[in-house]
Order: structure tokens, then C-alpha cells, then sequence
């Protein structure tokens, strides 16, 4: 009776969860027919008849997840603003997040669950350059164009051959860039003559700053008299900069993410080096300031794409609209690149008149004379926007707007 | 100068991994059970300290007796639900366990906090005294102190008092504790306790010192800590101090030598090359096992 009973429960149970998983597939089913009939589009990207679908694969946790979160919210207030604007072309936009917890696998899972269930027509791809590469393989077989807000390795759009990947795309410039301007900064603005390099080399980021920091500090006169690495999660750095204190450098470049930077800034003030200390948009983040604290961080300087203190109008009133959606918080630069990508993808979109995938990858690499918060660019040959820099520093916590760079 | 420096970070960093070491070590002693879960007790130690300090506004030492005491019926806790009742089961079953606790622990702790890092408030002023060209932080001097005082406090607790005499029998041998009287379970809670309340310590301290504390943080001091224990002889109590403060001072010195990248590897060479050679240990007897 017993047996019989429990039988009968798990059959009952068996019939509900496979009707429910029918009415699920119908559903499915019924979303992409209509969608298929609704759109224009042929080949790649598909889109309901009113809307414009466009994921976001963001860090939204895991140890990047402040940027992921700054360029979600930056993108969701570029939506908003365009869809009371009425869309594009009378459809509205819709951004379907994703979240790839920071890891480079779950990045490509989050692109597929883009590309395939949920047929978006262009991706806002992850923050980070890592993570961004592990996604441009999808974008390119499935012919749907991603774009980076933060993004800076040369290799997303540029393969080691010299290829370029026709469906990645930049709106931030690119590392060598940053490490050329820091360069120039040490040398002209502060002088600096021997330098020290401590560089995070589990990153292809802050090896590539490195790489051009150097290069070009030589070229300018000066002189690298030590060089240390670390590996992303390391805590002590005491014993690297034991070694680079004894180098008696005038000035640090410490291209690296605010976890282990925080920690870095926090632990060379406590031993005694008071020269400045230089990075790049890799420190931009609150928690930098809560680990290295707002003292020690005094006398550093950072390369960045935007200042939200720049009197610029344009961005004044990015900033305006920013604070107003977010309880009175000033945008960072990952905000506005955020911001900056919809609006990129956004005019693209627009020139091609079509959601296929082929035509906003088109509109995407012509785009010229683009006026955006983050600055003016065109997009080159391989993909990368040619833009200004921004150089900042750090003012009893805050950012202070230095000068802007051009190229 | 700059190598008394790199000796001054190596102790340092040492004194902590002692500090949990010790708790591996007890545990291992006793029941024999590497309690892979110990590095997470550090974790959960770090912040009850951090909320201690950040949110009620406690000063540094009622922050750490407070995560001592927390984290103490937190480790007797764990044994009770996780590990008494594969007391008689295989060693590997405890060990599979253990790690299935860590994990539990870790992602737990995700769940209601996220993954993000915190930052430590400063509780202490930090001063820099310059001895004779060496930097010597007062947070290192502090470090360097609770850690020898409770290294001290154990030894006297081992030595010199019932619970300590009633640990040392358990260890020995746990049948015969039992048929002299003593209650063998509360021993090993009390074992527990004690090695659970020193990794809180350690967890506290390493807040205070390196600023930066999130859930995975218990991960790789855990295992370095580990390898300490092993390196001194695991189940001995001096051994896993001297452990600890040994691999702080050569882990210090791989990043000096400028192989600063070798430096977690290093820890685990030591590890391959003590179990090779010296599996009992520095401190280690070699016993026979008894046929």
C-alpha cells in the first residue's frame, strides 16, 4: 500500500514536471518563430518585432565585479535614455545581463546563452580583457558583433598573426596606449629619471602596460633600475618592495587591478617609499581607496578614459543624468564606457537600418567622428577607437583631473 | 640592512601561518583527521573580527576574543555535526568530509555576503620605527606579540593543566583514555575549540596586517599552513610553530632572491621534498608501526 502510494506520488509528480517542461519548450518555440517573422534580419542576430535585444556578458560578481556592475549601470541609463527617445527606429531596446562571475569559461557559456537562446543582435562583451577574448570566438562564428566598454588588450581585435577579428570591437583605447602616456607623464610632467616597474604578471594587461611603460621611458632617457612581479590574490608584497626600496627609485609604475594595487600602495607607504606611484584604468575602482587608504594614496596618479570633473558639457551632463539615476553617485570611467558602448552599438544599429549581423558589424567599423562622454573617436583598421586619455590623481581619496592626452 | 628587512616580513607573515598551523596540528594529533575545513575557520574568525571593528565599533582586542570565542564554538560545532559520527570510519571518508565542509563553509559565506573583497578598518595607528635602517611596522611588532603570547598560553594549556594532560593521553591512545576515565568526546571538542580559536586569532590578525579579507581567503593560507605543519612534524606543537616561521622567512627570501613568482611554488617543493625525505618532520620521531 505504502510502495503504492509513493508510486503514485512520483508518477503524478512525473506528469506535472513533463507538462511543465512542454509548456516551457512551447514557449520557447513560440518566441522564436515570432521573432523570426518579426525581424528583418537573415542570417545571425534575430529580434522581436518591437524590440532590439542586446546582452550583456558582465562581471557582476566574482573579483572584478565592480567593473562589470559600473559598466551595467552605465549601459542601463544609455537604454533608458534612448528608449524615452523613442528607440531606434520606433523599436526600444533591451538589455539582457548575464552574469560571467569573472571567470574566463563562464564568460564563453554566458556569450553562447546570448547568441543562441536568447538571439540578441550585439553584445556588450565582459570588462576585462580576459574575459573578453574568451568571448570573440562566438562572436565570430556566430557573425554578432561584441564590444568592449573596458577591455584594453591589443589581442581582442588584433590576433598575434596581425588578423583582425571582424566582430570584436573597443570603446576604450588600448593598453599600449596607456603605458605610452604614462610614460610621457613620468618623464615630462614629473620628471622622473630612474623608475621601478611592479607589475602583476598573471595578467596579459599589466604585462602589456609594462611592456610599453618600458619602452617608452627609455626612448624618453630615463632608466628602469628594478623590476618586480607579482601574481593576482597575493597579499604580501612587503619583500618586492624591499627589493625595489633599496633600487632608490623616483617614481613607481604599478600597472595592476585595485585588489592587490590597494594593497600594494597601502604597503609601500607603511615602508617609508614616498615617490610617486603610477597605474593606469585598472585602479579605478572605490575598494582601491578602502584598501590602500586615502592617505597613502597621496601623490599617485592614474591614466583613465574619462573624468567626471571634466568641465566638458557633454559630460556634465552625462553626469547630471548619472547622479539623478543613482542616489547622487558620481559616474566612474566604467560607468561611462558602459554608457559609451550602447550608444556606440546603439548608432551603428541605426546607419545599418537592419538588425543583421553583418551590416552592424559594418556600420560598427566605419563609425567615424563619434561624439561620445568618454571623448571624440573614429574607429581604425583594427578595430581600436583613436581617442584621448585622461590623466588623474589622487587627492585625499578622490580623483582630481589632471590633463588629457591625445595620441 | 634589506635582508634583516626580508627576515622582518618572513617572521611576520610566519607568526600567522604558525598561528593556524597549530590548529591543524592539534587536530591531527589527536584524531588524526587533516581538517581541511581549518582555513575557513580563519575566514569566518577574519570577519567577526571585521564586523566587530567596523560595525559595533569594538576595539582591536574585544574584536579578537570576540572571533576567538565565536570561531571556538564554531570549530566544536563543525566536529560535532561533520566529523564525530565518521569517528570510526575510514581516514579517507573523514578527509573527503573535511573537504566538503571547507566548501560548504566558503560558498556559504558567498551566498550572504557575495564574493567581493572587504577592507579592514585601521584599528591600530600604524607607526613605522626605523631600527638601525629597518622598517619595522607597529602592526608586525603587534602581530609578532599576540602570536608568541597565545603560542605560550597553549603551551601551558598542553602542559600544565587537566584538559591539556587528558589531550595528550587522547592522543596516545584513545582506547586506553577512554578505559582510564576520561571522556575522550569532550577532548576532542575541547581540542577543536582551542585550535579553532587560535586560526580566529590568526584570522583577525591577518586582517589587520594585510587589509584585504574575502570568502576564498581562507584557501591558500590553509594549505600553507598545511605544509607548515607537515614541515615540522605534523601532530607535534612546537613543530608547527617552527614550521610556520620557517616558511614565512623562506617564502620572504624566494621573492628577495627576485623569483618572487616562485614563491607559493616554493612552499609546495618544501612540502614535496619533506614528505620525500623527511616525512615524519623536523621535529618528527620515527616510529614503528606496531604489527
Amino acid at each position: 500500500m505504502k510502495e503504492n502510494k509513493k508510486l503514485k506520488k512520483f508518477g503524478s509528480l512525473l506528469v506535472a514536471s513533463s507538462l511543465l517542461a512542454g509548456v516551457l519548450a512551447g514557449c520557447g518555440n513560440g518566441d522564436s518563430s515570432s521573432s523570426g517573422g518579426g525581424s528583418s534580419s537573415g542570417g545571425g542576430g534575430s529580434s522581436d518585432g518591437d524590440t532590439i535585444k542586446i546582452g550583456a556578458n558582465l562581471e557582476l560578481s566574482g573579483n572584478v565585479a565592480s567593473y562589470g556592475s559600473s559598466i551595467g549601470l552605465g549601459a542601463e541609463l544609455a537604454v533608458k535614455e534612448i528608449n524615452d527617445k523613442g528607440g531606434i527606429d520606433g523599436k526600444k531596446i533591451e538589455l539582457i545581463k548575464v552574469d560571467n562571475k569573472s571567470e574566463n569559461a563562464e564568460a564563453t557559456t554566458a556569450a553562447i546563452k546570448l547568441a543562441t537562446q536568447d538571439n540578441v543582435v550585439a553584445m556588450l562583451a565582459p570588462a576585462t580583457s580576459g574575459n573578453t577574448v574568451a568571448t570573440v570566438q562566438i562572436a565570430n562564428d556566430k557573425k554578432i558583433p561584441i564590444v568592449t566598454g573596458s577591455g584594453t588588450a591589443p589581442n581582442i581585435t588584433v590576433n598575434d598573426d596581425g588578423s583582425v577579428n571582424e566582430y570584436a570591437f573597443r570603446t576604450c583605447f588600448i593598453d599600449p596606449f596607456q603605458g605610452i602616456v604614462a610614460a610621457n607623464f613620468a618623464s615630462n610632467d614629473l620628471k622622473a629619471k630612474n623608475v621601478a616597474i611592479f607589475a602583476d604578471n598573471a595578467s596579459d594587461y599589466a604585462k602589456g602596460l609594462a611592456k610599453s611603460f618600458k619602452e617608452t621611458i627609455t626612448k624618453n632617457g630615463g632608466k628602469v633600475v628594478e623590476e618586480e612581479a607579482y601574481v593576482a590574490k597575493d597579499t604580501d608584497f612587503r619583500t618586492q618592495l624591499t627589493n625595489i626600496k633599496a633600487a632608490k627609485p623616483d617614481f613607481i609604475f604599478i600597472p595592476g587591478y585595485y585588489e592587490e594595487v590597494g594593497l600594494i600602495v597601502k604597503q609601500a607607504r607603511e615602508m617609508g617609499i614616498d615617490v610617486p606611484l603610477m597605474g593606469a584604468d585598472g585602479w579605478d575602482s572605490p575598494t582601491l581607496v578602502e584598501l590602500a587608504g586615502a592617505d597613502a594614496l597621496n601623490n599617485t596618479y592614474i591614466t583613465n578614459h574619462y573624468s567626471a570633473e571634466d568641465p566638458d558639457q557633454k559630460i556634465q551632463d552625462f553626469v547630471k543624468a548619472f547622479k539623478a539615476a543613482n542616489g547622487d553617485k558620481a559616474p566612474d570611467a566604467f560607468n561611462a564606457l558602459g554608457y559609451d558602448t550602447i550608444y556606440y552599438i546603439a548608432d551603428a544599429i541605426k546607419r545599418a537600418g537592419s538588425t543583421d549581423g553583418e551590416a552592424i558589424q559594418k556600420a560598427l567599423a566605419d563609425t567615424k567622428d563619434l561624439s561620445l562622454v568618454t571623448g571624440t573617436f573614429s574607429v581604425d583598421k583594427d578595430h581600436n577607437p583613436i581617442k584621448t586619455a585622461t590623466v588623474l590623481e589622487f587627492k585625499d581619496g578622490k580623483q582630481v583631473f589632471n590633463s588629457k592626452v591625445n595620441p | 640592512m634589506e635582508w634583516i628587512q626580508q627576515l622582518v616580513n618572513g617572521i611576520s607573515l610566519g607568526s600567522i601561518y604558525a598561528l593556524i598551523a597549530l590548529g591543524y596540528t592539534m587536530v591531527y594529533g589527536i584524531i588524526k583527521l587533516i581538517n581541511f575545513a581549518h582555513g575557513d575557520v580563519f575566514m569566518i574568525g577574519s570577519f567577526i573580527g571585521f564586523y566587530a571593528i567596523a560595525k559595533w565599533e569594538l576595539g582591536f582586542f574585544p574584536a579578537l576574543l570576540l572571533a576567538m570565542a565565536v570561531c571556538a564554538i564554531f570549530g566544536v560545532v563543525i566536529e560535532r555535526i561533520a566529523y564525530k559520527r565518521l569517528r570510526n570510519a575510514t581516514r579517507i571518508a573523514a578527509l573527503i568530509t573535511a573537504i566538503g565542509v571547507s566548501l560548504l563553509i566558503e560558498y556559504t559565506t558567498i551566498f550572504f555576503r557575495g564574493a567581493q573583497p572587504a577592507a579592514y578598518p585601521e584599528v591600530i595607528k600604524n607607526k613605522s620605527f626605523d631600527v638601525f635602517g629597518v622598517q619595522i611596522s607597529s602592526t608586525s611588532i603587534l602581530i609578532l606579540t599576540v602570536a608568541i603570547v597565545l603560542m605560550i598560553l597553549l603551551q601551558f594549556i598542553v602542559h600544565k593543566t587537566k584538559i591539556g594532560k587528558a589531550m595528550r593521553a587522547v592522543s596516545h591512545d584513545a582506547d586506553a583514555a577512554r578505559l582510564m576515565g576520561i571522556n575522550v568526546d569532550n577532548t576532542i571538542s575541547a581540542t577543536f575549540a582551542i585550535g579553532s580559536a587560535l586560526a580566529g586569532a590568526a584570522g583577525v590578525i591577518f586582517g589587520v596586517y594585510y587589509t584585504k579579507i574575502d570568502p576564498l581567503m581562507g584557501v591558500i593560507p590553509g594549505v600553507k599552513a598545511f605544509i607548515a605543519a607537515v614541515l615540522g612534524g605534523i601532530g607535534i606543537i612546537p613543530g608547527a610553530m617552527v614550521g610556520g616561521m620557517l616558511l614565512g622567512v623562506v617564502e620572504s627570501l624566494v621573492s628577495a632572491l627576485g623569483f618572487s613568482l616562485w614563491r607559493d611554488a616554493a612552499a609546495f617543493v618544501i612540502l614535496i621534498l619533506i614528505l620525500i625525505f623527511r616525512p615524519s618532520g623536523i621535529f618528527g620521531k620515527n616510529t614503528r608501526e606496531k604489527v
